[in-house]
Parts: C-alpha cells; sequence; structure tokens
C-alpha cells in the first residue's frame, strides 16, 4: 500500500490512536503506520506481571473511557491491550499493521515515509512510537564478565527465566522494585543498586496517590511550573506497583522483604562491582521529595470543600539505610549469576532521516511541535505536562499537537 | 527570583544559570582541566601551588598563585609543618558541599544567616602502615555535621544540604571510584 494523505501517523498505540481520533475530529485525512498490532509494544515487550500504576477511573483517552466495575483497579497488560484494541475499532483508526517505516524524510515541504510495504507522501506527520523502544542500559554492562546473564526489562518476562543464583537489580523505579519484589518471591536472593529515585506511597490519607496528585493539580503541572524541564522529563518513574493490595512499594518494604541495598552501580573491575557512597543522600533527596509533594497535597486538602472527609494526615518514616553500607560486590564470589538493568528505556530513532534529535538522541520539540515544519512528536514523558507519561494525560498533549497541526494545514 | 528578592548570600546566581544555558548550547566549552604541582621540600614536608587551569576552551588563571604546605604531625615524627594530605581531602570536601549550600541557597530564595561545618573521617592507620593487608588505606567512611542558621524551616534546610551533595564534584569525587594515572618521566 502506499498513496499520499495530509498526516501520516507513526504508531498505534493508544497515543498514536488518539491522535488518528483528532485528525478525525477534524476530518483530517491520514492514516496510522503500525510495525506489528495495535498496541505491539504493550503485546510484545512488556513483563507478565505489569499492571498500569494508574488506577482503572484514569484510563480514558479522547472519546473512550474504562466502563468496567472496577474503576479503582489497575489492568493488567492483557486488559490494557483489549483497551486499547476496543479504542481503534470504536474510532474506526485507519491503521496499517505490519507496516514497519524505515525511513522518514523531508523535501520541498512534502515528508515520504518509506515502509516494507511501500512509500507514503504527507504534509504532516505525527510521531507517536513511542518513549520505551529501547532498554537504556549503561555501558557497565560491557565489563561484566560472561559467566554473569545480564537482562533487561525487554527480555524479562518472569522470574522463571533467570539462572538460580543471586541477583542484582540495576535501578530503583516502579520497575526495578517491581521485579526485584517478583524475582525475591521466586527464591533468588535478590540486591537493588538504588541511584535516585521517586518515592510516593500507593495510598495516602485514605486514597490512592493518583487521586490526590490528579486533584491536588499536580499532574496538571506544566513546563512552566518546573525549574528544569529536562530533569522532569528524565524522571525515573516512581516508585509504585498497581496491585489489589494497593501495598506500598518503597525501599523499606524491600529492605523489610530481605532484599539488600546498595548505592548506586558505579562500575565494574576485575568482576567486582563498586557501588557510590552517596546511596544516603540519595535516600534523603526522594524522602525530602516525597514530603513537599504530601505537604502540597495536604495543602490542597485543607482548602477544599470536603477538607472534613479526609482522613487525617501521615507521614512515613524515613528510608532506612544501614550505618556503613557496602561498596563492593564480588559477583562471581558471592553466587550472583543475573544482573538486571533496569535502567530506563530510550526511543527509537534509527529510521528518522531529519535533523531534529539533541546530542542525547532526543526529539527536539516545543510542546510536541518540531522545529520542522508539519512534524510533531506526542506520547513523551512530559511533552507538555506531568501528566503526559500517563495514559489520561495524552489527551491534553493530542489535542494540542492536533490543533496545531490543524492550523498549519490550513495556514 | 533573586532579583526580586532581598536574599543575598553573595552568589551570583544569575550569572551562573546564565553560564549553564551557555554550556548546555556548547558543551565543548564546558570541559575544564583542573592542575596542581607538588614540590618536595624534606621528610614528609612537600609545598603544592594552584595557578592556571583550563576551561571555556583557553587557559585560565586564578587571581594569583595559591600555595600549600602538607606534612605530617609529629606524632608520626613529622615537623608538621602543614595539614595532613587527608585533611586536605576533609577540606576539599567541607568547602564544596558548602560553596553549593550557598548557590542552592540563593537560588531558592533562602537567606543564611550562618554555615558551620564540623568533619570527621575515621581511619584504621594499620592499612598505611602495613600492618594488615585487609585494612584499607582511606577513610573507613567521612561524617560530615552541618549546623545551619538560616530563614527557611529545618526541611528545607535539608534538603539544601542534600541538593547540594548532588552538585558538588568532591562529593562525586570521594563516593565513587575514579581512574588516576601516575607516570613518571
Amino acid at each position: 500500500m502506499s498513496g499520499t494523505v495530509d498526516t501520516i501517523v507513526i504508531g498505534a498505540g493508544h497515543v498514536g490512536l488518539a491522535v488518528s481520533h483528532c485528525l478525525s475530529e477534524c476530518s483530517i485525512e491520514h492514516v496510522v503506520l503500525e510495525r506489528g498490532e495495535v498496541a505491539n509494544s504493550w503485546r510484545h515487550e512488556r513483563w507478565d506481571s505489569l499492571t498500569l500504576l494508574t488506577p482503572n477511573w484514569q484510563s480514558r483517552l479522547p472519546g473512550f473511557c474504562y466502563s468496567g466495575d472496577e474503576p479503582d483497579g489497575f489492568m493488567s497488560v492483557p486488559e490494557l491491550i483489549e483497551f486499547i484494541d476496543e479504542y481503534a475499532v470504536v474510532s474506526k483508526a485507519p491503521v496499517r499493521t505490519q507496516t514497519t517505516v524505515n525511513c522518514l524524510s523531508h523535501e520541498s515541504g512534502l515528508y515520504s515515509v518509506a515502509t516494507n510495504q511501500g512509500n507514503w507522501h504527507s504534509r504532516s506527520v505525527v510521531i507517536a512510537s513511542g518513549a520505551c523502544n529501547l532498554p537504556a542500559v549503561p555501558r557497565i554492562r560491557d565489563d561484566l564478565g560472561d559467566d554473569i546473564d545480564v537482562v533487561t526489562p525487554y527480555e524479562y518476562r518472569n522470574p522463571e527465566q533467570l539462572r538460580e543464583g543471586k541477583v542484582l537489580v540495576v535501578g530503583a523505579s516502579a520497575t526495578g522494585l517491581q521485579l526485584a519484589d517478583e524475582i525475591h518471591r521466586s527464591g533468588r536472593a535478590v540486591t537493588i543498586a538504588v541511584g535516585e529515585h521517586v518515592r510516593l506511597p500507593r495510598t495516602y490519607r485514605g486514597r490512592d496517590i493518583q487521586w490526590w496528585m490528579h486533584s491536588a493539580g499536580v499532574l496538571d503541572e506544566g513546563i512552566k511550573d518546573v525549574d528544569d524541564i529536562n530533569r522532569a522529563r528524565n524522571l525515573p518513574s516512581p516508585q509504585l506497583v498497581g496491585s489489589h493490595e494497593r501495598q506500598i512499594l518503597d525501599l523499606n518494604a524491600m529492605s523489610d522483604a530481605g532484599i539488600k541495598l546498595f548505592g548506586r552501580l558505579m562500575g565494574v573491575r576485575d568482576g567486582v562491582a563498586q557501588f557510590s557512597g552517596s546511596f544516603k543522600n540519595v535516600c534523603a533527596l526522594a524522602d525530602l521529595k516525597m514530603g513537599r509533594l504530601l505537604d502540597t497535597i495536604d495543602e490542597w486538602a485543607a482548602s477544599s470543600p470536603d477538607a472534613a472527609t479526609f482522613e487525617p494526615p501521615e507521614r512515613f518514616a524515613n528510608t532506612r539505610v544501614e550505618k556503613s553500607p557496602r561498596l563492593a560486590l564480588d559477583l562471581d564470589a558471592e553466587g550472583f549469576k543475573t544482573v538486571l538493568f533496569a535502567t530506563g528505556y530510550k526511543s527509537d530513532y534509527s529510521w528518522l532521516d531529519l535533523p531534529v534529535l539533541d546530542r542525547k538522541g532526543k526529539i527536539r520539540h516545543r510542546e510536541g511541535v518540531v522545529d520542522v515544519p508539519g512534524l510533531y512528536v506526542a506520547g513523551l514523558p512530559f511533552l507538555r505536562r506531568r501528566k503526559s507519561s500517563f495514559i489520561h494525560g495524552t489527551e491534553d498533549d493530542v489535542r494540542y499537537v492536533t490543533g496545531h497541526l490543524e492550523s498549519f494545514l490550513s495556514g | 527570583m533573586s532579583e526580586e528578592s532581598s536574599c543575598n548570600n553573595g552568589v551570583n546566581v544569575a550569572a551562573l544559570l546564565e553560564a549553564r544555558e551557555a554550556l548546555t548550547a556548547a558543551p565543548e566549552a564546558a570541559q575544564f582541566k583542573w592542575r596542581a604541582t607538588c614540590n618536595w621540600e624534606n621528610g614528609t614536608h612537600s609545598s603544592s601551588k594552584v595557578e592556571g587551569f583550563f576551561g571555556l576552551g583557553e587557559e585560565q588563571k586564578h587571581i594569583k598563585e595559591y600555595a600549600f604546605d602538607a606534612d605530617h604531625p609529629e606524632i608520626f615524627a613529622s615537623e608538621d609543618k602543614g595539614v595532613t594530605p587527608v585533611e586536605f581531602v576533609l577540606v576539599g570536601l567541607a568547602s564544596c558541599l558548602t560553596a553549593g549550600i550557598a548557590a542552592v541557597a540563593q537560588n531558592r530564595d533562602i537567606q543564611l544567616k550562618s554555615v558551620k561545618a564540623t568533619l570527621e573521617a575515621p581511619m584504621d592507620i594499620q592499612g598505611i602502615l602495613g600492618i594488615d593487608s585487609d585494612v584499607r588505606n582511606g577513610f573507613d567512611g567521612v561524617t560530615v555535621n552541618y549546623d545551619i542558621d538560616a530563614d527557611a524551616s529545618q526541611e528545607d534546610i535539608e534538603a539544601l544540604v542534600a541538593q547540594s551533595q548532588k552538585r558538588s564534584a568532591v562529593y562525586d569525587i570521594v563516593t565513587n571510584p575514579t581512574n588516576v594515572t601516575v607516570n613518571v618521566k
């Protein structure tokens, strides 16, 4: 298939489909190119036990929302795939599946998209291919011996995949802690290397933390509300898990379970992993930041007309850190067989033949508007607001981007 | 921010933020080289000098040359003509963190009245004396205690100190491994 349309959308995940929905609303002729199936990354590149960090009532997209009977539950990946599949059907998105974009280029006002299924042309393009295409693994991985299995959340499915033996999990984001927890439960001794992290309680004053952040306006904070947008865009995911038990997943919970905590992994030399001596400070920073967020929530709660209905404010114990955490670990001698790098993801723009990437390989954009006319990006962390990372943050971003795109096409 | 406030810790935050923006656009200018020279005097006494460094794409100089004597105390059978090298490390760490506290406080509009750090670093000198090869040469750890008087809550002061560690060069040098190459001409 090939042809010329007003707009090409790259990627049929929830963001690409939301873009398609908004383009259809303004009768902009478009096509959505998808390398695999709808919701492909969710289908093929995530681990078995993954659930959303946001409750079901927050699962909403332009013209579509969760309609089940568990608004406070958390979707599993199969449920999310079903949700996105249904959205594709309801919104009649013109998706071309199994269509891999090999090259996007731009000449004399026209974009060319070369795919494995022919070439497309358009005056505008929305990149919605996602922020989590490839695992971002530090170069330290090359210094690990051949006898250590290196795994990332991209290939990881469940603990049974791993060899018997100790596991070092690098990273203390939602992913790192969730995987450390389930691997530990599988009977393998787990150590986590902890760098900077974002600590959040699942529930606070009797309600879900996402409800508080939503209600107090924290998730609506925009680019002008933060000191350093780069920092805000690169924050690790908050230490949360969406589960029936609504348990708090923080470093103290890890310690209570018997998981060992070390500082950030800084290097591996002759089989000895070296950890930063800054562990206490990264914990202090996360404790202080969580305290500030809870202060913000309490302030909002006090001024709310529903103030009387909220449970009283609470504060959580600071992160416990051993007096002198160990700084080195002889991986082989101590029986470590696996190092799991939960150190984040990055986008794959290897197909992008346009001068729009910064030196870190990220797309330069202003609230989704890229500096080549007619080119847009959506579905990146803090694209415009703090909630951009979440499914319910998609609508605001996508309406802004497609609004700009519509003026561009008619301008 | 700082322009509208009466807070003054003697840090030109506007200039620092401007430099940050300029260096984000021109990362090559952010490549610095720090230098020192050291001359052996006698016994364990040495004198070090610091004047030039490289940065912003060219050679730079302090406003004058600074000199530092290092030695060991008399209980090590030395003449104590200066502080020990390990005490220089404490001085470096304390002054780096303290400078950071002033800069972060200025940026956060917090007026400092006094900032005092007291440092202590235990060390088992069986390591440097080669008595026990299981004992490391360096510190067992470093404790920095801050006593800060400022127009801010206890929590804000703790956040200042935490942020200053996050951005401190010497804190990073002390807490993380660094490759060291020592050549002989």
